[in-house]
């Protein structure tokens, strides 16, 4: 798939702006500041209905303006679908597909999707787990988006959850004693109230209620990513040999926060059945219970879990050198557009944003290599001269100034 | 931000639910230029609500006696009870005319982020209602969201030991379709 236009209203910096795009490489040129991220940001946005940079939507609309409009015409088999967003914060987001309203937003994830690289991405490498997590879950929305309902209700569980086990600590914390027994069926049958512990009961019970609906969205959400990361690490080791042009063998584990002996079979690659998982889960909420209600957190789930990344036998996050990190980064998004281009037969608009810069000759002419057969690729840079010539020689580029964009030949 | 008595108005109608700042002006200047005698009936009926209106001792729906006209109708079938969360889920169903039953307000489902726990729902009146047992059917009608379904699982749980037919609805599908089939 491509996109063939792209216009923007009141967003970041844009008051007005009109890309039109062609498949081939589309090279936005610009110093730093100038816009040049803000414009592949609106791209990612119709494609995932959120920024790879903020978790809200208020900085996405130009400083002073209300509401910012992303409008998109998306090619794929020949057949166009213009997608129209309006971002409206403080209010819901409306959105069209094809000059109709659709009742829920979400219905437009699917229609495009990108792959975008950006320096951020070099967190995935060194930084904290849940950036791993969200690669991760956001692949399974950009594969089948479904996945956006099941992970917005694994959150809303949570958050219940967790407002629960701070709010009944003290009730919860007196009846954590006595060794398994099960909170079920105390006060719970009596066709007459249960009159002094009541609130114990009452909030075990309750607990028990939210850990059966966390085991059962949670189980799902683990048990995708497990097939997910299954599915990718092929794709990630030979998308890092491609890239680094070195033989070390990159190994991705998963960290779940279960307990033994479902842990180890994870982290040893068993994909176990969802049934299982969420026994896992069940179980190990009992065994953490005591803690969680000290902390007044959920400390077991998926939420919790982290992938484990690997050069050779050594842990990439510590040990990876600069470059090193820069490819399995790199390597861990060319993989997932490989799987979608795999899955849907078709091939993901890829953008590199501002990565050229980061990487050494070699590692630029391979990556141009590598892209020369997709689709559609935007690249942006600071500096042409670090976009290798092959890659601009396939398209056209764009001249990025204070929220202008030019045409350059 | 307007003199006095107007901008009273517009911040009592704006905490209203699903009435924002906006429609607020609206409705304030509205009822500004509106023919006294409009403002009177409808300010009559805002006090005769608070004065007329109470709950069903029973049900907890709305009611202008001990009773709603649902419970005090001898023709329902009092074997079944339908469980909602407010008295406008009970009209929602009353008007698939499917259902021939008694209905259970919970005034509200679980959510501990809002600090509502089972305690602070009518389920206490709901076991008590179900303790003759002449209650032999249960279908609950809880929210189809998360708050819901939680509400839901628990009260299937604290009814499962009763022996009671118990059956989940949710509400937010097409309904009639659903009464149907739910129905049998
Ligand atoms: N909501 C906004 N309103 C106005 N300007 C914005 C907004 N958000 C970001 N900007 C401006 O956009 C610029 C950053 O653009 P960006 O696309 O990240 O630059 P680059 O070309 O380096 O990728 C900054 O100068 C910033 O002030
Ligand atoms: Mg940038």
């Amino acid at each position: 798939m491509h996109v063939r236009h792209l216009s923007l209203v009141d967003f970041r910096s844009y008051a007005v702006a009109e890309l039109p795009l062609a498949p081939g490489v589309t090279t936005i040129m610009g110093l730093n500041g100038q816009g040049k991220t803000n414009l592949v940001e609106a791209l990612g946005y119709v494609a995932t209905l959120g920024s790879h940079r903020v978790a809200t939507d208020q900085p996405l609309v130009r400083f002073g303006a209300s509401q910012a409009v992303i409008r998109a015409v998306v090619v794929r088999h020949d057949r166009e679908t213009l997608i129209e967003l309006e971002i409206t914060p403080g209010k819901a987001n409306r959105a069209k597909i094809a000059r109709s309203t659709v009742s829920r937003t979400r219905d437009v994830l699917g229609t495009l999707r990108t792959v975008l690289f950006a320096p951020e991405d070099l967190a995935l490498v060194k930084g904290d787990p849940a950036g791993r997590r969200a690669f991760l879950d956001d692949l399974l929305v950009a594969r089948q988006p479904r996945w956006a309902g099941v992970r917005q209700d694994y959150d809303r569980i949570l958050k219940q959850r967790n407002a629960l086990l701070k709010q009944s600590a003290a009730a919860l914390r007196g009846a954590g004693g006595g060794a398994g027994g099960g909170p079920r069926g105390r006060s719970s049958g009596q066709r007459h109230q249960a009159e002094p512990d009541s609130s114990q009961a009452s909030a075990l019970h309750t607990l028990d209620v939210w850990n059966t609906h966390l085991a059962d969205v949670g189980s799902q959400l683990l048990y995708a990513r497990l097939r997910l990361l299954r599915d990718l690490t092929p794709l990630l080791a030979a998308a890092y040999e491609e890239v680094s042009a070195s033989q070390a063998t990159t190994t991705a584990t998963y960290r779940a926060s279960l307990s033994e002996p479902l842990s180890a079979a994870i982290a040893a690659g068993a994909v176990p059945e969802v049934e299982q998982v969420r026994a896992g889960l069940l179980d190990a909420f009992e065994e953490h219970r005591r803690a969680e209600v000290e902390r007044g957190v959920s400390l077991v789930g998926p939420h919790r879990d982290d992938v484990q990344l690997a050069l050779g036998p050594l842990p990439a996050k510590g040990y990876a050198s600069h470059g090193e990190a820069w490819s399995l980064a790199l390597g861990l998004k060319l993989a997932a557009y490989q799987l979608l281009r795999r899955d849907l037969g078709d091939d993901p608009v890829l953008v590199l944003d501002d990565v050229f810069a980061e990487l050494d000759t070699e590692r630029r002419e391979r990556l141009a290599a590598l892209v020369s057969d997709c689709e559609q690729v935007l690249v942006t840079a600071a500096v042409g001269a670090d976009v290798p010539d092959r890659l601009r020689a396939r398209g056209v580029t764009y001249m990025v100034t204070l929220g202008e964009v030019t045409r350059v030949d | 931000m307007y003199e006095g008595i107007v901008q009273d108005l517009i911040d009592e109608l704006g905490r209203l639910p699903g009435i924002g700042p906006k429609s607020a002006q609206r409705i304030a200047f509205h009822l500004v230029q509106t023919d006294p005698a409009d403002v009177a009936r409808l300010s009559q009926i805002l006090a005769d609500v608070k004065d007329k209106i109470r709950f069903c001792d029973l049900c907890g729906n709305v009611a202008e006696a001990p009773r709603c006209r649902i419970c005090g109708d001898s023709r329902r079938d009092s074997s079944a009870i339908c469980v909602v969360e407010e008295p406008k889920d009970v009209a929602a169903v009353e008007r698939t005319r499917e259902f021939r039953g008694l209905y259970h307000v919970l005034g509200g489902a679980i959510s501990p982020m809002d600090g509502i726990g089972p305690e602070d729902l009518r389920i206490r009146e709901l076991l008590s209602r179900l303790a003759d047992g002449g209650v032999t059917e249960v279908i609950i009608a809880t929210d189809p969201n998360i708050s819901g379904e939680a509400t839901a699982t628990y009260l299937t749980r604290t009814l499962a030991p009763l022996g009671l037919r118990v059956t989940r609805l949710a509400s937010g599908l097409p309904v009639g379709v659903t009464w149907n089939t739910l129905m049998r």
